[in-house]
């Protein structure tokens, strides 16, 4: 029952990770390689204005439109003419930055592991019952991403440039004979997965430790979390980062060298008998 | 008449050159090999793998294992070794193939992370650590490094020319029609899925067969191969045989002389994949066979007018 819980709370990180991810690939089937690497940069971003003197939430207020802009404009001036048939270029690139990023992050932050001061926050929680207690954060990480989930569908069925995402996504020329710019919907869309990444960065900073060089497991993660719930849907993929969430739980339950391993074993097996996902909603 | 000289000066080097170089040159046959790899599977195959250490790393633990508890005579462990990492890309293909494109790149890294945890956690090979050949301390350093250097160049002629012949055959006519467009391809009658299989396996026996080699001489690896082998392909020109070669000795001088910066290193590499893919898609082979037309491998088919009719 534990576990059960803790993997849930642990899926909704696993999930605003996922968002951003699957955001981009789902508007310009762009495959992001650096995607876990921009999440720590969020975090250390987060914690470098912390360590200034600001809050944990109000870092926010700084990182994510300093997040839109840097998505708008690497989409806008380089991975927009990536873009194109064959995957190699955009993978290839992104796999690049990826290496910069965590070298960058390397040389200004150590290797060592630091997490986001925020006053005790993250140690607080309430007990439900005599043996389980749910933390505080953990339970404001799952809020934030049944919120975002929530906004991403409504965002895209409802809002002008909710629309202009999906029809750049189901063929750029004819949206663009309808007046729509894909280039600029393509940055505006990696826009909005930097503020999703920014914002999951700052909460896994405050959850746990992080370091430069945990960006690739977050990206794998995340990209487990799409694959398992099916693409096309932004709920299939919160539920897909839920199981993952609750398989790595059992496993460290059992060892705690096996957690993160189990995890992994689950995506394949589901890869293996429906690899169209569990709630597929268009199919690739 | 001139890659036959150079053979011969290559395969006597034992004897009138220093060991360092047959050091240096076993390292370069590892870049190269691998590169090579990486270079069929993703440029000639359309399968960009992230994965391919996997092979790598599995290639050098069944060679340890081998050396170390079955006693088997190193240098034999290492064809063992590169043969066991093919028969695995099987059934790893059938998890692997049911992603494409960007997607099947991270998918083959999952798989890779997979058997890294699992080696991990097997203490009785050395689990993350490493571990070293003991079975090589019987031989005495002068045969043992001469050896190894035969293997190595064996390897490197072998692995040039299999990729050669195999993108000149009807079936790397094949190849190239599926990169192109796998559904037109299809419609032609080539077999895809077989061919893919047939890649993928050959890639992973490259890979393996780097990996045994570089164990022998090396006893621990941390980073990540495949990046290498992209920065390498990638610099020196994806979808070409020249590509790799040149790519693998511009990467090895660079490391030579650079890596002591570390991090700034690898983010210069990083910049320079980057760059090349965005400006030079064609790399460094492709730039200059544009420029003068120069070919050491020809493999492309030229329309041929006849003079009659």
């Amino acid at each position: 029952m534990e576990t059960l819980i803790q993997g849930i709370l642990l899926g909704g990180l696993y999930g605003l990770f996922a968002l951003g991810l699957s955001l981009m690939f789902g508007v310009m089937r762009l495959t992001n390689t650096a995607h876990g690497d921009f999440i720590i940069l969020g975090s250390f971003a987060s914690l470098a204005l912390v360590s200034s003197g600001l809050s944990p939430l109000q870092t926010l207020l700084v990182t994510l439109p300093l997040a839109w802009v840097l998505g708008y404009g690497l989409q806008r001036y380089v991975l927009n003419g990536t873009l194109g048939k064959d995957p190699l270029p955009s993978l290839v690139v992104t796999f690049g930055l990826s290496i910069v990023t965590q070298n960058f992050l390397l040389e200004i932050f150590s290797a060592d592991p630091r997490a986001i001061e925020s006053d005790g926050f993250n140690t607080l929680g309430f007990a439900i019952s005599e043996s389980i207690s749910i933390g505080l954060l953990p339970m404001l990480i799952l809020v934030l991403a049944l919120l975002a989930t929530f906004f991403l569908q409504w965002f895209f069925k409802n809002t002008h440039m909710g629309r202009a995402f999906r029809a750049v996504s189901d063929d750029p020329e004819i949206a663009e004979l309808m007046g729509l710019n894909a280039r600029q919907v393509y940055a505006s869309a990696t826009g909005l997965a930097f503020v999703l990444i920014s914002i999951s960065g700052t909460l896994q900073g405050m959850r746990t430790t992080v370091s430069p060089s945990d960006g690739p497991l977050l990206l794998l993660f995340a990209f487990e979390s799409v694959i398992i719930g099916g693409m096309g849907s932004f709920w299939g993929t919160l539920a897909g980062a839920m199981l993952l969430g609750v398989a790595q739980q059992i496993g460290f339950r059992w060892d705690s060298g096996w957690g993160i391993w189990c995890g992994h074993m689950m995506f394949l097996i589901i890869l293996i008998v429906r690899p169209q996902g569990l709630f597929p909603k268009t199919r690739d | 008449m001139v890659s036959g000289l150079t053979l011969v000066l290559a395969a006597t080097l034992p004897f009138w050159g220093e060991s360092s170089w047959m050091r240096e040159f076993v390292e370069i046959a590892c870049y190269l090999i691998f590169a090579m790899m990486w270079n069929l599977l993703a440029g000639y195959g359309g399968m960009v793998s992230i994965g391919q250490q996997a092979f790598f790393g599995l290639g050098g633990y069944v060679m340890l294992v081998c050396g170390n508890f079955a006693g088997i005579n190193p240098f034999i462990a290492i064809l063992i070794g590169a043969l066991v990492a093919g028969v695995l890309a099987i059934p790893i293909s059938w998890v692997a193939f049911r992603l494409q494109g960007g997607y099947f790149a991270i998918g083959t890294w999952v798989i890779s992370e997979v058997i890294r945890l699992s080696i991990a956690n097997m203490q009785w090979v050395g689990g993350g650590s490493g571990t070293s050949l003991t079975a090589l301390r019987g031989i005495d350093k002068a045969t043992r490094e001469s050896t190894t250097y035969w293997m190595a160049l064996a390897c490197v002629v072998l692995s040039i020319t299999l990729v050669y012949v195999f993108l000149r055959s009807k079936q790397g006519l094949a190849l190239l029609a599926i990169r192109d467009n796998e559904i037109a391809a299809k419609s032609q009658g080539i077999a895809v899925g077989r061919m893919k299989l047939a890649v993928y396996v050959v890639a992973a026996i490259g890979a393996g067969l780097a990996g045994a080699l570089y164990f022998v001489g090396n006893l621990r690896i941390s980073v990540n191969w495949t990046a290498f082998a992209i920065f390498m392909v990638v610099i020196g020109g994806i979808g070409r045989i020249e590509g790799p070669i040149i790519g693998a000795l511009i990467f090895w001088a660079l490391n030579k002389f650079f890596s002591d910066y570390g991090t700034w290193y690898l983010i210069g590499l990083g910049l320079l994949a980057i760059f090349t893919t965005i400006y030079f898609k064609q790399g460094l082979w492709g730039y200059m066979q544009q420029r003068w037309g120069i070919s050491l491998f020809p493999i492309t088919r030229k329309l041929q007018y006849s003079s009659q009719s």
